[in-house]
């Protein structure tokens, strides 16, 4: 290939440059991302099975209809939104209080991030294994410890009411870190100075904290909380494993109920219907954030 | 004290409140670091709880003490021979290593491409690529599969790896980076007669290493730690993946605790090593690069 031009704007060979660059991110993407989603689009307007290849009949948006008529579907949203507000609230707040103390405290950041962080890189599988034997009834390490202080627990896991705070606190535990992390990166870009002027004025830490961190932190908290109720709607791995929905179905997430009927009841259509309405949600509270972003940089 | 009583009533009342604050502000310092402790300690008991369980023999499990009676490593052992962990890892291992040099390799040629070239249609393929982020991948689950299926590429690790490989959130964190970067040195070399793919592979992405680190290491933990997918197409225990492993054996231990979590343990090593490793290049990736949006 010839020298392309120096002076941007001008070259007639960056076109084909920029072209081989981005193809192979391009193709991958197109085949492996955009053409999936135009293709599950296409499928929840058909009766598709798994057990038969092609899109089958025409159902126009009967698929559509079937799952905002089905109990299932509600209930199984219901459960997700459910897990949602149980975790959060404690992933974003604690996690903020979890921040500001390490912060405060200047020595030993490697280890609160070392304990607060590792759970984090665990596979959900082992999360899981672990949960499991500490709740498990009777013997597990949290029965036992509330036997000590003389509170019966109940069958976390089996029971309808106590399964998914079981799975939200496992979730907590979990990925809190994550959050963590972010804030700590949030407090780090406040300037020292804005705290020193504010003590020479005589502003108690608790005032510091009140009226300059968390104001400050406005930004890193929007994003903190979107992101973790995006992550919180995908939840599928928990409830797989510990519960696999149950007892009676009372944990089953939207993502498990979307797998439930391609894999188990082959409802390929139906199940591509469901996608599309869950990913509405996701885009609902992504559009959200957009627009509180969008108002914090006009106040900023 | 003896300065206090001498100097004017105004200032020594100042030294005495500056004093008090000064005293204040350590008390609930300690009692920050106190509460902070506290829940550091909290977060590492199920850690803790699972390694100490693992050191168990399986009949002293039921006896919820810290205490371990008699130690052993027994249980560890029965992992390599009960189940196929040595095969998980390897697996595990080549499906994410094959999805982070995928995502590493295809997303910084298109982030260069996006920061360095001038070409029609710039904005719209960045906004073409940055939709991709709205897509939560669990939605395409199902379209994926028929589409592999009918590639008849289930059960390899290239169904594992391509779907995660177009990463759309790597593009915009490299791009974020090669933007940040000066362009003297770029345009120096390409006085010199240098290509761009000269420019981009000597030059930019030597300098971007630490975006490399971060991208690198996400996917590659992210990839590691996926279940839903891998649980989808790999249906042979060969390939088995850990976290579609150890959800498969999940319950086939029944009341073997120790060694159930003795495989708990030993599919997390990897990971946590990954972890200790490159902590800080991990917490950076968080916090400095485009992850944080």
């Amino acid at each position: 290939m010839t020298t392309p031009a120096l002076r941007p704007g001008r070259a007639p060979g960056q076109g084909r440059s920029a072209a081989a660059f981005l193809a192979p991110f391009l193709i991958l993407y197109v085949l492996f991302i955009v053409g999936p989603a135009l293709y599950g689009l296409v499928m929840s307007f058909f009766d598709t099975s798994m057990v038969k290849s092609g899109l089958s009949t025409f159902a126009g948006l009967q698929n559509y209809a079937d799952a905002l008529g089905s109990s299932d579907f509600w209930s199984s949203l219901w459960h997700t939104f459910w897990f949602t507000i149980l975790t959060t609230p404690p992933l974003v707040i604690l996690a903020l209080v979890l921040a500001l103390l390490a912060n405060r405290v200047g020595r030993g950041q490697w280890f609160y991030r070392l304990a607060f962080f590792l759970p984090y890189v665990l596979p959900s599988a082992v999360v899981a294994l672990i949960f499991m034997w500490i709740l498990s009834p009777g013997i597990g390490l949290l029965d036992t410890t509330l036997a000590k202080i003389g509170i019966t627990a109940p069958n976390w896991l089996g029971s309808e009411t106590w399964a998914m705070p079981a799975l939200a606190m496992t979730t907590v535990w979990w990925t809190i870190g994550f959050n963590f992390v972010l804030y700590l990166a949030g407090l780090q870009e406040i300037p020292r100075d804005l705290y020193e002027a504010a003590a020479l004025d005589g502003a108690g830490p608790w005032q510091q904290i009140r009226h300059i961190t968390i104001p400050l932190l406005g930004r890193t908290t929007t994003l903190v909380a979107v992101l973790q109720v995006i992550a919180s709607l995908k939840v599928f791995d928990q409830m797989y494993i510990m519960t696999s929905g149950g007892p009676n179905y009372s944990t089953r997430s939207l993502l498990q109920y979307v797998y439930d009927e391609s894999f188990t009841n082959y409802r390929v259509g139906y199940a591509s219907a469901v996608s599309m309405l869950f990913f509405l949600v996701v885009l609902a509270v992504s559009i959200v954030w957009f627009r509180l972003v969008r108002s914090q940089q006009k106040e900023a | 004290m003896v300065t206090e009583t001498l100097a004017p009533p105004v200032r020594a009342d100042r030294t005495v409140t500056v004093a008090t604050v000064d005293r204040r502000i350590a008390i609930f310092n300690r009692i920050c670091v106190g509460v902070l402790i506290a829940f550091a300690l909290l977060w590492l008991v199920p850690i803790l709880w699972a390694l100490d369980t693992a050191l168990k023999p399986n009949a002293e499990t039921v006896n919820t003490t810290w205490w371990i009676e008699n130690p052993t490593l027994a249980a560890f052992g029965r992992v390599f021979t009960d189940t196929d962990m040595l095969q998980w890892w390897a697996s595990t291992f080549i499906a994410s290593a094959l999805s982070a040099v995928l995502t590493v390799v295809t997303a910084s040629l298109a982030a260069f491409a996006l920061s360095r070239m001038r070409f029609k249609y710039r904005t719209l393929v960045f906004w073409f690529i940055l939709a991709g982020i709205m897509v939560p991948s669990q939605v395409l689950m199902v379209p994926q599969f028929r589409e592999f299926q009918s590639l008849g590429l289930l059960n390899t690790f290239w169904a594992v790896a391509l779907p995660q490989a177009p990463t759309a959130i790597a593009v915009f964190i490299f791009k974020q980076f090669f933007d940040g970067l000066p362009a003297d040195l770029e345009e120096a070399a390409r006085v010199d007669g240098a290509g761009f793919f000269r420019v981009y592979w000597q030059i930019v992405l030597p300098l971007a290493r630490p975006a490399v680190a971060a991208v690198s290491i996400f996917t590659f933990v992210w990839a590691w730690n996926s279940l839903l997918w891998p649980l989808l197409v790999l249906t042979n225990p060969d390939l088995m993946t850990i976290p579609v492993g150890l959800a498969t054996v999940q319950g086939a231990f029944g009341i073997r605790y120790a060694d159930t979590m003795a495989t708990a343990v030993l599919g997390a090593v990897p990971l946590v090593a990954v972890f200790l490793l490159f902590q800080r290049n991990i917490v950076e990736g968080i916090a400095g690069t485009g992850i944080k949006g």
